[in-house]
């Protein structure tokens, strides 16, 4: 036996268990603070691992309002201004085609809500007596939620800009002792009464039961009116319970499997099989790494996927071992049969894993947004495994066989 | 050789007619059961605080005048599914509160409303995402194996597709987007294993032994690689069981479909693909052989 190579494998083995141990365990285990294991602090959960809401909404074409590319923009930033403000972490609002926008917000506590607001036109006008309008919410500068701390009224307080404040001077100059009417999305919130001219430019509109409804009101208000009328196509909304539930059931489902493959392998193939286990254990890694690399997001298909293509790491292994028996059942030596056997071996395993990589790019070219995590996790996963299963596994086996670790051809399989 | 799987496969072609045809006739008298990523309409999933009855939830469902609510499901202790048409925001506001006054405190699982735009669009994406990667791989095959083994593999994918399908129907589980995937993949992992044989079909077809016939070799490749099909399909199988049974409601129906479609296709690739890559070869080197006596 050559000491040297024993030393390899033994720090490859350390190294390895190194490094999956701290990826996968909480660190708490060896700090006093408490904090997550580093994969799952450091891995994006998509919408139906934590929770939240995918909507995709679609603009309608109306007599006053066409949907032009300006006007989409335009609707875009008045939804990212609402959802701001609704305090979500990182939302995704995107642009599809010439009239769709996708909004997805994760951990939200009331995404019907939040999806109703988020389309609400939010057109603010003041009328007169005559019922024309003489004010729209355009000339808004700033409107904020307010709770009087003595009467403890609500009320939503409205700031115009320069030129809305000297408008409001005038209007209400022109119909003091008449009612201006407030409307939004033409219906009538108020009709007070208008007792002296106003020109400090400040309006309030009362009748709020909490602080929180005249909250909503006011970020609408701020936004601004939605210059096109925004249809809801599909909304998906998951609870964080459901959320919780699919990933805790899931991480277990994948630990089973991958101990179930782990026992099979080493106890089918003895000395590869374990050197295929160490493979398998890095490649997990690898694509974990590679996940949170680049920034993929995880989805509940995507595990499945992750789980799945597990068994295409394995398999290519066991492609090159049953090939590496047949050839030491020829009468081959050891190093010889391993060099045959990957040599053969891999032109099954490259022409299996292309065409399943066609079936995974078509998969992310025509599947949905959470298929998507499904084909990548697939796609990332065959890549890794070519490089594990095949470079990593052949190189340790000849580390074993040519240092003399294991000479017996029996723990090989033959 | 003790076991001759390429002289048996009339049987084996008996043995796929016996799944496939009742599957077949269903798919045709009943169809399959789409869920609302196909047919557009509302999911709403509640967990009550209390144990429930059903009939409780169907009271107030009926209350917010949807009679015509498709299905009411209880899928778990205190879990329920309610299946009913498009609700809009408004609508199925209501319909939680309603059931949260009549019912009890609830926790929302899950809200997903479909329009027929997207059903339309997921159901067309789904038609031609199969046709495509089933186009891809017979390319691919003609390129680095021969035409004929790409039609050979492509009969194994419709063979597991059609499995899939046809129990589906039969047992009117319900599909939905996450079944295209499934299907992909199935398709995925059943060319996986066929490419397998086919490799070792296209070495040993270098290197035939003199005398050796082709129903023979095609045997002997089989067998050369059959302790890799079984060894494969059963990873791939202890991780699927292990989903089943552990990964929750959500994927049950995915996984479900995968486990059938894998099954299918390790044994497509053996009992399948490999006979008909045969009868068509055979079928070349006969008329071949007329053409050379003509």
């Amino acid at each position: 036996m050559r000491w040297s190579k024993l030393i390899i494998l033994s720090v490859i083995v350390l190294a390895v268990a190194a490094v999956g141990v701290t990826a996968v365990l909480p660190l708490k285990m060896f700090q006093d603070n408490e904090q997550l294991p580093w994969v799952q602090e450091n891995i994006t959960l998509g919408l139906d691992l934590q929770g939240g809401v995918h909507v995709v909404l679609e603009a309608e074409e109306t007599e006053e309002a066409q949907v032009t590319a300006d006007s989409m923009r335009k609707a875009k930033g008045i939804i990212e201004e609402r959802v701001n403000q609704l305090g979500v972490a990182e939302p995704v609002i995107q642009l599809q085609g010439d009239k769709r926008l996708i909004v997805e917000l994760a951990g939200i506590e009331d995404p019907e809500q939040a999806v109703q607001d988020m389309i609400k036109p939010a057109y603010l006008e003041f009328k007169n007596a005559e019922g024309e309008t003489v004010l729209t919410g355009g000339e808004l500068k700033d409107a904020q939620a307010v709770r009087d701390p003595t009467s403890g009224r609500v009320t939503v307080n409205l700031t115009f800009t320069e030129k809305g404040t000297e408008e409001f001077a005038r209007i209400t100059t022109e119909n003091v002792g008449r009612p201006l009417g407030i409307y939004l999305d033409g219906n009538m919130l108020q009709n007070p009464t208008v007792n002296e001219p106003i020109p400090s430019g400040k309006a309030e509109i009362t009748g709020y039961s909490s602080l929180d409804e005249a909250a909503r009101m006011a970020i609408l208000l701020q936004s601004g009116a939605l210059p096109v009328k925004l249809e809801v196509l599909e909304k998906r909304s998951v609870g964080p319970q459901l959320g919780e539930d699919s990933l805790n059931s899931s991480v277990k489902a994948g630990i089973v499997g991958l101990a179930a493959i782990l026992v099979f392998m080493a106890v089918y193939y003895r000395v590869p099989g374990l050197l295929a286990n160490l493979a398998l254990v890095v490649y997990t890694l690898l694509v974990l790494g590679v996940f949170i690399g680049i920034n993929a997001v995880m989805t509940l298909p995507g595990i499945a996927g992750f789980l799945l293509s597990l068994g295409i790491a394995v398999d290519a292994n066991v492609i090159i071992f049953e090939r590496i028996k047949e050839e030491l059942r020829t009468g081959k030596g050891l190093r010889p049969a391993i060099d045959a056997g990957f040599k053969r071996g891999f032109v099954a395993v490259f022409d299996a894993n292309v065409t399943t990589l066609l079936v995974a790019a078509v998969l992310y070219y025509f599947g949905t947004a959470v298929f998507r995590g499904f084909a990548v996790t697939l796609s990332i996963g065959i890549l890794a495994s070519m490089l594990t299963a095949i470079t990593l596994t052949r190189w340790m086996l000849h580390l074993v066989a040519g240092g003399n670790i294991v000479k017996n051809t029996k723990m090989y399989g033959a | 050789m003790s076991f001759h799987f390429v002289k048996l496969r009339k049987i084996w072609y008996i043995i796929s007619l016996a799944v496939l045809v009742p599957g077949l006739i269903s798919l045709m008298l009943q169809g399959l059961n789409l869920g609302i990523d196909f047919t557009g309409g509302s999911l709403v999933e509640v967990r009550f605080k209390e144990p429930t009855a059903i009939n409780e939830v169907r009271d107030v469902v009926t209350g917010q005048g949807l009679a015509s609510a498709k299905s009411i499901q209880k899928s778990g202790e205190t879990d329920f599914l309610i299946r009913t048409r498009e609700l809009n925001e408004e609508q199925s506001s209501a319909l939680i509160s309603a059931l949260r006054e009549n019912v009890g405190e609830l926790d929302l699982l899950r809200n997903e409303r479909v329009g027929p735009v997207i059903s339309n669009e997921l159901l067309r994406n789904a038609l031609l995402a199969l046709v495509i990667a089933s186009a891809l791989i017979l390319v691919y095959i003609s390129i680095r194996f021969e035409f004929k083994q790409g039609i050979a593999a492509i009969v194994a994918i419709l063979h597991d597709v059609l499995v899939v399908l046809g129990i589906f129907s039969l047992l009117q589980i319900e599909v939905n987007s996450a079944f295209v995937a499934a299907v992909l993949t199935i398709i995925g992992y059943s060319i996986n294993d066929t490419i397998i044989i086919f490799d070792r079909i296209r070495e040993n077809l270098h290197f035939r032994q003199r005398g050796e016939d082709l129903e023979d070799m095609v045997n002997r490749s089989i067998w050369q690689t059959v302790v890799r099909s079984i060894n494969t399909v059963l990873t791939v199988v202890f991780v699927l069981v292990a989903l089943l049974l552990l990964g929750g409601p959500t994927i049950h129906n995915f996984v479900l479909a995968m486990l059938i479609g894998v099954t299918s296709g390790a044994y497509s690739s053996i009992f399948t693909a490999s006979p008909v890559w045969l009868e068509l070869k055979l079928r070349e080197e006969r008329g071949g052989g007329q053409v050379a006596q003509a």
